[in-house]
């Protein structure tokens, strides 16, 4: 009998289709269900999966499964970890792919637990050889990166984003979307949903509701080209014996609208706040980069003020292109760790690029927007 | 709540931020180069799982805080040095490895067994606290698996906040802020104990060392490391295939002699790009 996969997905907030990183799983999941031979099982969760069944329903999967009512709506672990594992049941995969989405992080590894299987997350890559899976995952926060299978079964994996390209209808071969259309006419992908009451105890906790700074006040945005990281130099004395801190949260400021970047910091900047020293308004510990903080993936980073030391630069594992302004020539980032150093103060250069970056902007708005 | 908490903080070891980290081979799977040699620290979001734990038990009476720490005892003994001078704490040691490429299945179930055998925990009130990830492992899966061992239905992750909403509607409930993506928090209301919270950074500052708080500690600290029994971790089904650091190494090229604007023109050519 052939192997079982299944793609498992939440919908996304809005509803009406499946958070973008799911599509790369599904990229993943159909690549590894044609090595191996194997037989897809899509299954969903949401309030209602219909728009975003319709998503993939060209996907070529042998049964679309879906946990589907107003319980499943918002991520809470009780509900979400029933609906999960009714589905991992019904679908009696031994592999299970799924996002690494901040919903699924919180539940899977419980799930796993339910299901007498194991899990392993933060997945980068997942691989056939000689038919045995192989998983790549990094330990010690991306300082070292292992290789990993694992006996027992089903297999939770749950995949990073950036690893696959993602799946889309669109991208098919005319034979595929030929065959993936009579598939859809035979009635192949049609959902299937599967029933799940809940204890009374799986709905003790409410989910009520997102709180997120105002839109012009969001400085992290997953999906910019540039991740711009400030260090705790912004908030030292400069050249004159004095801090400018209003000065630099204008010029930080100035260049993330210009540039549609994405905001991070380094952890002796976002501490700052708890030592009552002065800081930078807008910088939270959300916006942390590095050992303890996120490890974001954009394909170019800015780091300005900062020295790129080694718990900080491990954040950096997943940004392609480098660049750092910084006044010391003998900083982490001269050591291999960005592929450009500027030794320059970073106040002045970020003033001549903020100008530089408005005029294009007023010349050419799609020049100011590609770093968006 | 009238009789408090009960909160159990999980939290590991891990070595120095700043230490390099080398991968060697061991017959058993790979394990860090002069691992025992390392200085070690308590896992950063587990610390912060401690103090904010150590908070909210000095705000409501009778709560009481452990801390079950898995590790080899000399290394413990080493960190409880630093950490039990910050905050009040009973230190619950298991003699075991904290090594980051341990299975989590396995680390959790060491974890759920000696959390349940812990004289005096009232399940009824328990608080299970952690970090959400670890900065070995890195999993964020041992805090579930932990929690699903000892049927707690109610669990957040990358926690920021807990307020305990004490007007008279709320009865004690929790309101709970988790990280999301996009710099967001999603809000819960949890109605209380049981419940799982492994934190993210939380907001609140390091504790400051006071002796008489690590005074009061190390009475109960140092008579629980001497009793700790040494427990193997098993493999749990987990084969390395390899563990290796990075190789890539960029060539730095440094620019020093352009004046700020030309600097300035060529990061907004780069960034158009």
């Amino acid at each position: 009998m052939s192997p079982s996969i299944l793609f498992l997905a939440h919908v996304s907030e809005a509803g009406n289709t499946l958070p973008k990183i799911s599509y790369e799983v599904l990229g993943a999941a159909l690549k590894l269900t044609k090595q191996l031979g194997a037989r897809l099982t899509i299954g969903l969760i949401g309030s209602d999966v219909a728009d975003a069944a319709e998503t993939v329903a060209a996907a070529g999967a042998d049964r679309i499964l879906a946990v589907a009512a107003p319980d499943f709506a918002t991520a809470r672990y009780a509900s979400d970890a029933a609906a999960a594992e009714a589905l991992c049941r019904a679908a009696r995969a031994e592999l299970i792919l799924a996002p690494a989405t901040s919903r699924f992080m919180r539940v899977l590894p419980g799930v796993a637990h339910r299901l007498n299987g194991c899990v392993d997350t933060h997945v980068t890559s997942l691989e056939a050889v000689n038919g045995e899976l192989c998983a790549a995952r990094w330990y010690y926060r991306q300082r070292i990166e292992g290789v990993i299978r694992r006996d027992a079964r089903p297999w939770i994996v749950l995949l990073e984003s950036g690893c696959e390209a993602a799946w889309s209808e669109s991208a098919l071969t005319d034979t595929a979307r030929s065959d993936t259309a009579s598939a859809r006419a035979s009635g192949a992908a049609k959902v299937e949903e599967i029933p799940v009451t809940l204890p009374q105890a799986a709905t003790r906790t409410v989910v009520s509701g997102i709180r997120a700074p105002k839109s012009d006040a969001q400085t992290i945005r997953p999906d910019a080209n540039l991740l711009f990281v400030a260090g705790a130099g912004w908030t030292k004395k400069q050249a004159d014996g004095k801090p400018h801190v209003d000065q630099a949260e204008t010029l930080i400021l100035d260049f993330l609208r210009a540039s549609g970047a994405s905001l991070g910091g380094s952890k002796s900047l976002v501490d700052q706040t708890g030592e009552s020293q002065a800081v930078l308004g807008f910088m939270t510990h959300l916006n942390q980069v590095g050992q303890t903080g996120s490890t974001p993936r954009h394909p170019k980073g800015l780091s300005t003020c900062c020295h790129g030391e080694e718990p900080h630069v491990v954040g950096w594992r997943f940004i392609n292109e480098r660049r750092a302004v910084n006044l010391d020539p003998n900083c982490g980032w001269a050591r291999g760790k960005a592929d450009v150093l500027y030794v320059a103060d970073a106040f002045e250069v970020m003033a001549k690029l903020n100008a530089l970056l408005v005029q294009r902007g007023r010349t050419s708005p799609e020049a100011a927007l590609q770093g968006t | 709540m009238t009789n408090g908490y009960h909160i159990v903080v999980c939290g590991s070891i891990v070595p120095d931020p700043l230490q390099t980290l080398e991968p060697v081979p061991t017959p058993t799977g790979p394990a860090l180069k002069n691992e025992m040699m390392l200085p070690a620290v308590l896992d950063p979001w587990a610390a912060h799982a401690l103090y904010e734990a150590a908070n909210l038990a000095s705000k409501v009476a009778g709560s009481k805080v452990w801390l079950v720490s898995v590790g080899p005892k000399a290394k413990l003994q080493q960190v409880m040095m630093t950490i039990a001078q910050r905050v009040s704490f009973e230190l619950v040691p298991i003699d075991s490895s904290a090594s980051g490429f341990a299975d989590a299945h396995s680390t959790a179930a060491l974890l759920a067994e000696t959390i349940q055998s812990i004289a005096g925990l009232d399940r009824s009130r328990l608080l299970l606290f952690g970090g959400w990830e670890s900065a070995s492992r890195g999993a964020g899966a041992t805090m579930q698996l932990v929690g699903e061992r000892l049927e707690i239905l109610d669990q957040f992750q990358g926690v920021d906040q807990l307020r305990v909403l004490d007007d008279a509607q709320a009865d004690g409930s929790f309101e709970v802020l988790e990280r999301i993506e996009g710099g967001r928090h999603q809000v819960s209301v949890c109605p209380g104990p049981p419940a799982l919270f492994g934190w993210a950074t939380g907001n609140l500052p390091e504790p400051r060392n006071n002796p008489q708080v690590g005074m009061a500690n190390m009475r109960t600290v140092m008579p629980a490391l001497q009793r700790a029994k040494s427990v193997p971790l098993p493999a749990g089904g987990l084969h390395f295939l390899s563990a290796s650091p990075p190789k890539q190494q960029r060539q730095t090229r440094m620019v020093k002699d352009l004046s700020a604007e030309q600097m300035a023109q060529e990061i907004a050519e780069w960034i158009g790009k």
